[in-house]
């Protein structure tokens, strides 16, 4: 009965609302996907990042903030690995199987002295301790206690030349297969690289750095999300631009879209 | 502003629509409202694949702690080879295939991930995208929260219309009846403490943030306990929205979405009870123009 009294008006914003709703969603979808595809509402949408940094060097003025440090109870039971767990080149593993002990690391590029170190001299450099929790960009977090060389001592020791502005991490792993690889990669500006938390580090929790977790040698950077923190470390080259190396964005996840700056 | 209301009635008078119309949300209001929607359905859809990612909620600092996850939204393979879509909430398991845990993509293959294609920006599982969007999105909720609270404040909208009188919160108890002064506390419980929170929470997430000032995240329970804080939120809110979108259709839609979008509600002369509706606080900003 009551239907029957529905004015023609009424039905008419009924079925206008209905299909203002279905078209809605489909259009929001749709639009919101059309949209992310396309590279300058990307680069509209990435203004959020640059007013976070832009954010982030007003608040901190040139002031060195820490990331906090927990204690051995908040040790995650055992450390995540995530990406890579096993970079599987016959070069990688067989280092892998003599103990690293043919490894070196190569520090390169916009520097006075470079210099290429063993393990060994790695260790007996001066180190720190620190109990951290490592935040994936995926959302899950482990603390592990990671012991390493500070960056800034490799820095003093290859002495960076005025016009080098960022440190490029080579990496062991890569990801795809076949002819069809892209080896990983990570770059820091030099605000990171002489943060007092930033090592090279070479144990986790006490123990070698295990495989899993980026053997022989991983960065720490400690105000950033996971994939900044490279692993299987071969060479880092200090440069005045990324823009030449890899997809030209700074990184592996960079170049597949993910934000150069993780901090947030 | 009297003046304007007469004429505004006058103009209004016809003998299909008894009553008239009075400006009922000045454009300060309007546009953060719209600019808040907006924000709110691309902050929660893009959210939604950034779960995706890591589908599970714990309490505490990290994810690692020995103790199992306390919610989760995952699959396992059923006895057929199908894979089953779950939902395990303090240990029980509600299956829950075709939506959550496994769902048809939008190309009609099935897809293992947590929330289904249609409730996610973008539509497909790209983390990096999702992200762009999240972020973008969360500095406009926060300015236009910003641009909405000076506003308020300094009009006095804030103190005029929604601040709880002293017998609001006498007839807290009996409030059931009374619509609006419920109303109120729900509009200043979103604005003041579900809003905060979830900014303060996804602010814990960053790493960076963190270390402005170290241990500060722990008030939350540690960054974990944070996230699954951002997450229960981000439905609250869902939930808030719901009630008062509910509330919008039920009471006058039409004048409602009028009213939010060119500023003028309609009295009806015969229906007082329009009045004491939905957004009645409102009619006092009247009252006092």
């Amino acid at each position: 009965m009551n239907r029957l009294r529905v004015s023609p008006e009424a039905l008419a914003k009924r079925r206008f609302l209905q299909r203002a709703l279905a078209g809605g969603g489909a259009l929001l979808i749709g639009g919101c996907d059309r949209l992310g595809e396309s590279e300058s509402f990307s680069k509209v949408l990435s203004a959020g990042e640059s007013l976070s940094r832009g954010v982030r060097d007003v608040v901190t003025a040139g002031r060195v903030t820490m990331a906090q440090e927990f204690t051995t109870a908040d040790l995650s039971p055992s450390f995540r690995g995530n990406g890579n767990t096993d970079p599987d080149s016959q070069e990688y593993t067989a280092m892998a199987a003599s103990g690293f002990s043919g490894w070196k690391l190569a520090v390169d590029g916009l520097v006075d002295a470079p210099a290429s170190l063993s393990l060994a001299e790695l260790r007996a450099m001066p180190s720190r301790t620190q109990i951290t929790r490592h935040d994936c960009v995926e959302g899950w977090s482990a603390i592990g206690q990671w012991t390493g060389v500070p960056l800034a001592r490799v820095l003093e020791l290859v002495r960076p030349k005025p016009g080098a502005r960022y440190l490029v991490f080579h990496c062991a792993d890569s990801f795809g297969d076949g002819d069809d690889v892209t080896p990983y990669y990570e770059s820091i500006d030099m605000q990171d690289a002489y943060h007092p938390q930033t090592l090279l580090a070479y144990a986790l929790n006490g123990k070698t750095l295990p495989i899993t977790n980026g053997a022989p040698l991983r960065l720490r950077v400690e105000r950033q999300l996971g994939y900044k923190h490279a692993k299987y470390v071969m060479r880092i080259e200090l440069v005045a631009d990324f823009a030449d190396i890899g997809g030209g964005k700074g990184g592996y996840w960079e170049d597949q879209g993910y934000q150069w700056y993780a901090g947030i | 502003v009297e003046k304007a209301a007469m004429a505004e009635r006058a103009l209004s008078a016809s003998p299909r629509h008894s009553g008239y119309l009075y400006l009922r949300h000045r454009l300060s209001v309007r546009l953060t409202h719209w600019l808040n929607v907006v924000s709110l359905i691309i902050l929660f859809m893009s959210g939604l694949m950034i779960f995706n990612a890591h589908a599970s909620l714990d309490w505490g600092k990290s994810s690692y702690t020995g103790r199992p996850s306390f919610f989760e939204i995952t699959s396992r393979m059923g006895g057929d080879g199908l894979p089953i879509g779950v939902v395990r909430v303090f240990g029980h398991e509600f299956e829950t295939t075709g939506l959550l845990g496994v769902s048809k993509d939008a190309d009609g293959q099935t897809s293992e991930h947590a929330f289904p294609w249609w409730i996610t920006i973008p539509s497909r599982y790209t983390l990096a995208q999702a992200r762009l969007w999240h972020f973008f999105f969360a500095w406009l909720l926060v300015l236009n929260g910003l641009a909405y609270l000076t506003y308020s404040l300094i009009s006095g909208h804030l103190q005029r219309d929604l601040a709880p009188t002293l017998q609001d919160w006498r007839g807290i108890g009996r409030s059931i009846r009374d619509h609006l002064r419920l109303q109120k506390l729900a509009y200043l419980a979103v604005i003041f403490v579900l809003l905060p929170l979830i900014v303060l929470a996804g602010f814990a997430m960053s790493p960076w943030l963190d270390s402005l000032l170290p241990g500060w995240v722990d008030l939350f329970g540690g960054r974990q306990s944070a996230r699954a804080v951002h997450f229960i939120v981000a439905w609250l809110l869902v939930a808030f929205v719901g009630i008062h979108v509910f509330q919008v259709v039920v009471s006058g839609l039409w004048n409602h979405l009028r009213s939010m979008v060119t500023g003028h509600y309609r009295i009806t002369a015969g229906r007082p009870s329009a009045i004491a509706s939905a957004d009645a606080p409102v009619s006092r900003e009247q009252a006092h123009e």
